[in-house]
């Protein structure tokens, strides 16, 4: 087990120079002159000179990525013009709100996708299947920023369960109980639509399980039904849910972008929406490296999941 | 391409999402024609109006411009590039998925490295970094968008490429001189398409949904022009005290996405073909009983007697009937053999016994199953399953796939007792154990914590063997469990399996189509044919004076020790439909002693020859056989 997880990092190193080598091209194709924005238009090509040297853009593309990359690897991913601050620091504070969101979002949407799914596929055709695909429609055609805007309307201004917006109260302690409580609109609205989606992939994977001869035996074995279900077919169809539940785990993170938006959450996507406004390119950059590689080796640990659950696959 | 339309029709949601959206894109398409409001043009004095008002029948928003005229021409824009985004990703990813695909080798690995690269990325990452770099707007929004997903269009189609690129027509023409480009354009692109619209389908609604999300960030379409993102962007700060700006645009955003969706399942259910005839059903835990006819009462002396047993398959408008009224009976300690062809219906009435027909489409239509005074057949299903495994017992073919993969070996067979609480937690392992050797699993202490796929095929029937005696059943049903193995590992398995009837008193049902088999084991053999038993006596009698010419015919086709092995198809013709069986005698038509009499119903199961019973008007051996029987 332990020179498989080895393998699979050692594997994601190329996945992560290719995101770095994507990330640094993007950003090379932005029009318009460092320089110039700095001196203003009435400098000196002296002094516009003399900038691109300090600045190492005087030098080849080539040369400056490997310069980005080495200076990225020492932790240094520049400076935020827009918050006079480096840019990893202010990346680290806002990941963690990220992570408590999505993290949250994305237990939520495993558990109740997983639960629906497998309801559905049980009682086929009856009415917990044809309410839970219904539902499960509306939920992946629904935006999530429309949701949230919905929930915040109904639940926090109308019936006055949750606030409206915010990571923590103005006044008052930060405690677990309060960021509970600022925590379930947001997570639920961006569990949302992922849901939907991993309901769908589990019902259709429960469906092709259940057919199975195995099952056939497990049930001449005189197993419950419930531990037929529960345990034989869900056990099977896992194999093919987990890597959609890692390819989902990207769509919950993308989502958390709109939803910080919507609830005023002081994460990552926030932050990155507002230097996309303020143009702090260096802001952009790094917040979308760090995120993209954070979300590889989350997907290495899936994999890693994945080989546990099966003795099939060769570790 | 009718065929297709005929099926889209016939699924009512995708009808009714083709009928909404196609609504709104015709709305969305004559719009400047309305004679609708200017949508840019401001009136602070008449902010916020609320719907119904005279002259603004959705009201104003902030800016008091009209919200209708704004919503029409918000959702043209939104439809507009949406579509243009699916199309461009489409185009784009298509033909990276088919040069891939195509020329493979070093120009497919360059080309899907960097369609990993890109897919590593969670989507939103990308879109925003590509808006970054260009600046906001609605144009870059939409290269964003489609951007993030080519990758996804190029590796499916690539995946079909790859399996069109190697097919003879495609060498054909590569024989017959066609460029590179004629033949990915004329004879890949046509077979690729389906897949195309398929992942457009079901992602053209995602992209609306992301462009409308990158325009509420502000990255989109910019003011004073406004897509249903940016309106709801727009109506964001206004949500409290005019939450009908923000219900607006939503709920029209959900409206398109939702009839895209729908009408994407439909496109997709009607073009994969695996779907198309409802395959993708579940079998319930018990098969549907659906008895009409009056139940037959049990015989006296059997320990499970199956009367005038029918059991059909309901597949959409057909009916296959493939138990016919079927009678058997064992005694305790016997083993009857039930032989027959393939779809003779010899496995559904040995599944029919437990309410292990697979249902949809299995359904038990009439008779009794008795075991020990109680109707298996009317049982619920709680009283059925504490019979399972427990009383009456299967094995299975091929345990490759009747064992469950992923749980131990040792696991399932523990699973069988404490299915019925009869093993103690502690002692269930050694249990276990000791059901593995004594199925002659060699080295069973360590044999009990291998999984299914490291056992050889000999050693996982023998398991299944095991799993079947775990709770000392009185009825093994036994479903060819040999049939899967080779010659020597056969013969191991069948004297096993005839010591342990000897050494436990077992009633077997024994279900295969080699009389060598049945003549090894059997103590009666009972022969079906379409769906019903035909002949049926003691084994030495029937093998030595066969009844019925089918008998005749399938025992013929036994190899003697030392000759070549001939097979069952040595009997011209097939078995009957039986979705469409002949009135009379289902073998007739196959019959070389058939008459006119032959093909008039109903033909019964009559006794002969003292113990014997055949469904024939026309017997073989007569004479002998009563011979023989005196």
């Amino acid at each position: 087990m332990g020179s498989y997880i080895l393998k699979r990092l050692l594997s994601a190193i190329p996945v992560l120079l290719g995101i770095s080598v994507i990330v640094f091209l993007i950003m090379a194709m932005i029009p318009g002159d460092p320089a110039t924005a700095i001196l203003g238009s009435y400098a000196t090509p002296e002094n516009v000179a003399r900038i691109n040297r300090d600045l190492g853009l005087d030098q080849p593309l080539v040369a400056r990525y490997f310069i980005w990359l080495g200076n990225m690897l020492t932790g240094d991913f520049g400076r935020s013009f827009s918050l006079n601050r480096p840019v990893l620091d202010e990346v680290l504070d806002r990941f963690g709100a990220t992570m408590i969101l999505a993290g949250t979002a994305f237990v939520l949407c495993s558990i109740l996708g997983v639960a629906a799914g497998v309801v559905s596929a049980a009682r086929q055709y009856g009415f917990a299947d044809k309410a839970i695909t219904f539902v499960v429609l509306i939920g992946i055609s629904i935006p999530s920023f429309f949701l949230g805007m919905m929930m915040i309307l109904i639940f926090a201004v109308n019936l006055r369960w949750f606030p409206v917006s915010g990571m923590w109260p103005i006044y008052g302690g930060r405690t677990l109980w309060s960021l509970l409580d600022h925590l379930i609109m947001p997570a639920l609205a961006l569990a949302v639509v992922a849901t939907g989606v991993i309901a769908r992939l589990a019902r259709s994977a429960m469906l092709e399980v259940l057919r199975q001869d195995y099952i056939r035996t497990a049930r001449a074995k005189g197993v419950h039904e419930r531990s037929v279900i529960w345990r034989h077919a869900l056990r099977a169809a896992m194999v093919s849910i987990i890597p959609v539940l890692g390819i989902q785990a990207g769509f919950v993170l993308s989502g958390a972008v709109y939803i910080e938006i919507v609830f005023q959450w002081p994460g990552v996507g926030r932050m990155l929406v507002d230097a996309i406004l303020t143009r702090d390119i260096l802001l952009v950059q790094g917040g979308v490296v760090f995120v993209a590689a954070c979300y590889v080796l989350f997907n290495i640990a899936v994999d890693v999941a994945q080989s546990l659950l099966d003795p099939r696959i060769k570790t | 391409m009718r065929d297709f339309l005929r099926l889209l029709a016939r699924n009512q949601l995708a009808l009714a999402g083709l009928i909404v959206l196609s609504a709104v894109v015709l709305l969305a398409l004559v719009t400047p024609l309305l004679p609708l409001q200017a949508p840019n043009v401001t009136n602070t004095g008449d902010r916020f109006l609320p719907p119904f008002t005279e002259g603004h029948l959705l009201g104003t928003d902030h800016l008091g411009r009209d919200l209708f005229s704004r919503l029409m021409y918000g959702t043209r824009l939104s439809l507009a590039v949406g579509f243009a985004a699916a199309v461009i990703a489409a185009v784009l990813g298509a033909a990276i998925g088919i040069l891939a695909g195509y020329y493979g080798g070093r120009t497919d690995n360059v080309i899907m490295r960097g369609v990993d690269m890109l897919m590593a990325f969670p989507y939103i990452l990308l879109a925003l970094a590509i808006v970054a770099a260009l600046g906001p707007g609605l144009l870059n929004a939409l290269v964003a968008v489609a951007a993030v997903n080519i990758p996804f269009f190029a590796r499916n189609i690539r995946g079909i490429t790859v399996g069109i690129a190697h097919k003879e027509f495609v060498d054909a023409a590569r024989l017959s001189g066609m460029g590179d480009m004629r033949i990915m354009l004329g004879e890949v692109l046509p077979n690729v398409i389906p897949v195309i619209v398929i992942a457009m389908s079901t992602t053209v609604g995602w992209m609306i949904l992301e462009t409308a999300g990158l325009s509420f960030l502000g990255l989109g379409s910019q003011p004073p022009v406004a897509d249903l993102g940016s309106m709801l962007g727009e109506a964001r700060s206004a949500l409290i005290t005019n939450p009908h700006t923000s219900v607006v645009p939503g709920v029209m955003i959900l409206i398109i996405v939702m009839a895209i969706n729908l009408l994407g399942d439909g496109i997709r259910d009607a073009l994969d073909p695996r779907l198309r005839s409802g395959a993708l059903t579940r079998p319930m835990a018990a098969t549907t009983v659906r008895r009409d006819g009056p139940v037959p009462e049990a015989r006296e002396g059997a320990l499970l007697d199956i009367r005038e047993l029918q059991t059909q398959f309901h597949v959409k408008k057909r009916v296959y009937r493939a138990v016919g009224g079927v009678d058997l009976e064992v005694k305790p300690g016997e083993c009857l053999g039930l032989i027959g062809e393939s779809g003779s219906g010899k496995s559904v009435t040995a599944l029919s016994v437990m309410g292990l027909v697979a249902s949809p489409p299995g359904v038990i239509t009439g008779g009794r199953v008795d075991y020990k005074g109680t109707d298996l057949i009317g049982a619920r299903y709680e009283q059925l399953r504490t019979l399972r495994g427990r009383e009456i017992a299967y094995i299975f073919q091929d345990p490759l796939a009747t064992l469950h993969p992923l749980y131990k070996v040792g696991d399932q067979l523990i699973e069988a007792m404490t299915a019925h609480g009869r093993a103690p937690k502690e002692g269930a392992r050694q249990k276990a154990i000791e059901l593995l050797k004594s199925v002659r699993i060699p080295n069973a202490e360590k044999r009990i914590d291998s999984y299914p796929h490291e056992m050889s095929g000999g050693m996982r029937q023998r398991a299944g063997i095991a799993m079947a005696l775990a709770n000392d059943p009185e009825v093994i049903i036994a479903d060819e469990p040999t049939t899967a193995l080779d010659v020597t590992v056969q013969a191991q398995i069948l004297s096993l399996l005839d010591d342990l009837r000897r050494s436990r008193g077992l009633a077997i049902i024994f279900i295969t189509h080699d009389f060598g088999v049945v003549a090894q084991l059997c103590d009666r053999v009972a022969v079906m044919y379409a769906g019903r038993i035909v002949e049926e006596g003691p084994t030495a009698e029937v093998l030595a004076t066969p009844a019925h010419p089918y008998t005749k015919r399938l025992i013929a086709c036994v190899p003697e020790l030392g000759e070549g092995r001939r097979k069952l198809a040595a009997i011209p013709g097939l078995p009957p439909p039986v979705d469409d069986l002949p009135p009379g005698c289902a073998f007739a038509p196959r019959c070389a002693k058939a008459t006119p009499a032959c093909t008039e119903p109903p033909i019964e199961l009559m006794p002969f020859a003292g113990t014997r019973a055949v469904r024939c008007i026309h017997p073989e051996n007569d004479a002998a056989a009563r011979e023989a029987a005196e």
